[in-house]
């Protein structure tokens, strides 16, 4: 019995041993935001079948990934929130913008179908702010002539947990409305002034379609694949277009990536006929001094293959893949700035 | 005689080595219990120190939340963990007590085994099974058909009024409060059962022999007989209350304000750890949920040191 179980420790050893070698041969690892995890996964698996690189990432949410990334437990971290130069600096790390994605206001209405309902930035800001209470107040009538509103109370969800969609949205509320920029302002998690929290986009989500009259912000793809109604939105130019990857894209490509230092670039409110207010990408954060090269060519790698071989699978999910300019600026970026111990570039250049 | 003589003394010997290593072992895992304790008592009050240091005594009585500008106060999740087990047990006990009642001494035989398995059930699901449970079929239900009548007969009370008021989202301390209230039957109702069941039977055939009805032999022979473990019980219960995390977050709404209804969204403490943790930034944020943690661990600690003396009260009371 005891010779027995001795045997089977030793090969349970072996088996693991020669598991972990294996793991460190060909696995790289990364944490952070929730919003891009289904397309980061769906990368993963493509990368691997063609290079067998395997990617792990805990979608662990942005401030998460921010804290690990900084204790070096992964080679990469995610964040929805960028994080400012001068932060960047002082800690040694390189940012960049991997994917993008819309916010849109679902709304649980009787009788208001998705895309038929108006609003504008200072009506929503004014609606979480807690001083537009029902549904069919004079501001929101006086912007939807044709619909028959209900006399009935707004119920207004917002995300219970920090979350980088929440910087976006309350980025978005703050560039719209004074009040709100002095009253709340921005953050992953604000001092909300009403409503009730649900965790996570899928507790928004949830909340929004069980609770009758309520209003709240989700990631376009959730919204579209829960079949939530969502409203029209006025961008900067007062055009209410419907969210989708074009609207999106829109806003994407008046943003001025060039002259923003770090890629800091939020891209709410942005200008163009086409755009749509709340758009926001997600970004990447990697050491630029990297003690491991071979992991970091890896890890550039896996980003370089996904940049150019993963737009179609980006857009199956509903997100928007990054514009070319974008991506040559970014993968110009790596080639000056990321380097190996002996301080040698470790990123060659696009393989393909 | 002698086969077995022959097989005991070997052993004899080897307690020489045994029991001092038994010994040695025991000693070390009660010891290790208390060092977990401590260890995780001193990581607390570690993480809670920036906080509490910037806020001071004010971090008890502030209702602020607000990451923005890095105020933090506590009141907010203090109140709605002790009004949603407060809730909680006012549902709980009651029903509880009249389950165990029903089983020790109402409830014919055949039925017994089953109905007290099927109560235990009610413990083993997870608390997550709860949460979902309680957002899509328990609180729509409150949002249609029960709080608008509270808030059309209670609401309208002269004076009281206020804390019924509002407009019914089926969402916040009142439903958080009763789901609990359910999730804490169990515990108390099986602990009660247990402790009703030691009860000697000679105790209440004396009772009935003296024509009590099962009503006095409950209030008059087995409560007293048994308070000790049916406080233990409701402690139990209470203290599941109070750290309960899921089902309460699904449903309580997770709003950092006090508000006098109790049909409006809150958060409790540990609703607001499970959901802020993971994207805490800023120190004094995460030193903040660090002190909100440290508080929870206090109130669990008062509570059981109520539960403690009331117990020793009630020994003496019972010695005169």
């Amino acid at each position: 019995m005891v010779r027995y179980s001795t045997a089977l420790m030793g090969a349970l050893v072996a088996a693991t041993m020669a598991a972990a070698t294996h793991v460190q041969a060909a696995e790289i690892s990364g944490a952070g935001a929730t919003f891009p995890y289904p397309i980061y996964a769906k990368w993963a698996e493509a990368f691997k079948a063609k290079t067998g690189i395997a990617m792990n990432y805990q979608s662990i949410g942005s401030g998460g990934g921010i804290k690990q990334i900084q204790s070096k437990t992964v080679d990469f971290g995610a964040s929805d929130m960028p994080l400012k130069a001068e932060e960047l600096e002082k800690s040694g790390l390189l940012q960049f913008p991997m994917i993008m994605g819309g916010e849109v206001a679902a709304i649980n209405v009787k009788g208001i179908e998705s895309g038929k309902m108006k609003l504008d930035g200072p009506t929503l800001a004014d609606i979480y702010l807690g001083k537009i209470t029902k549904w069919n107040d004079p501001a929101l009538t006086k912007l939807n002539p044709g619909l028959k509103l209900p006399d009935q109370a707004i119920a207004v969800v917002h995300r219970s947990d920090g979350s980088g969609t929440t910087f976006i949205f309350t980025d978005y509320l703050s560039k719209v409305s004074p009040e709100w920029k002095e009253k709340v302002g921005s953050n992953t998690a604000v001092e909300w002034p009403v409503g009730l929290g649900g965790k996570g986009n899928e507790g928004v989500a949830a909340n929004v379609t069980r609770t009758d009259g309520s209003i709240g912000y989700v990631e376009y793809a959730y919204a579209l694949q829960n079949k939530m109604a969502y409203t029209l939105l006025a961008n900067k130019e007062g055009v209410y277009n419907k969210p989708d990857a074009s609207s999106f894209q829109a806003a994407a490509a008046n943003a001025d990536w060039k002259n923003a230092p770090g890629f800091y670039l939020l891209l709410t409110d942005q200008p163009g006929k086409q755009s749509w207010p709340i758009t926001g990408a997600s970004f990447i954060l990697m050491y630029k001094q990297q003690d491991k090269p071979e992991v970091a060519k890896q890890v550039l790698q896996f980003f370089d293959w996904s940049y150019h071989n993963g737009q179609k699978m980006a857009e199956e999910l509903d997100y928007v893949p990054m514009p070319d300019p974008v991506v040559k600026l970014v993968e110009d970026t790596w080639k000056t700035q990321i380097k190996g111990p002996d301080g040698k570039p470790i990123f060659a250049g696009p393989a393909s | 005689m002698t086969d077995i003589a022959a097989r005991q003394l070997p052993r004899s010997s080897n307690g020489k080595i045994g029991d001092p290593l038994f010994r040695g072992v025991a000693t070390f895992f009660a010891v290790l219990v208390l060092v977990i304790l401590s260890g995780v008592m001193i990581a607390l009050v570690h993480g809670a120190l920036p906080a509490l240091g910037h806020f001071g005594f004010g971090f008890l009585l502030t209702d602020s939340w607000n990451p923005v500008t890095d105020k933090f106060g506590a009141l907010a999740p203090i109140v709605g963990t002790l009004l949603t087990s407060a809730i909680a047990m006012l549902i709980g006990i009651p029903l509880a007590f009249g389950v165990a009642v029903f089983i020790t001494e109402l409830c014919p035989v055949w039925l017994k085994r089953p109905l007290s398995t099927i109560i235990e059930l009610l413990a083993a699901v997870p608390s997550i099974i709860y949460g979902i449970w309680g957002l899509f079929v328990f609180a729509p239900f409150m949002q249609s058909y029960v709080e608008p009548a509270i808030v059309n007969t209670l609401g309208n009370v002269p004076g009281i009024g206020r804390f019924f008021a509002g407009p019914p989202l089926g969402i916040g301390i009142l439903t958080a409060g009763i789901i609990l209230g359910i999730m804490v039957l169990p515990f108390i109702s099986s602990i009660m059962r247990d402790v009703f069941e030691t009860v000697p039977l000679i105790l209440k055939e004396s009772a009935y022999g003296l024509g009590s009805t099962t009503w006095e032999v409950m209030w008059q022979v087995v409560l007293p007989f048994t308070r000790i473990g049916v406080v233990g019980g409701i402690m139990l219960g209470l203290g599941r209350a109070l750290g309960e995390t899921m089902a309460v977050t699904f449903v309580i709404g997770n709003a950092h304000r006090v508000q006098t209804s109790i049909l409006a969204p809150g958060t409790t403490i540990s609703a607001s750890l499970a959901n802020e943790f993971t994207e805490a930034v800023g120190d004094l944020y995460l030193s903040s949920l660090f002190a909100l943690g440290f508080i929870l661990f206090v109130i669990t600690f008062i509570v059981l040191a109520i539960a403690k003396l009331m117990l020793v009260q009630m020994s003496k009371r019972a010695g005169t």
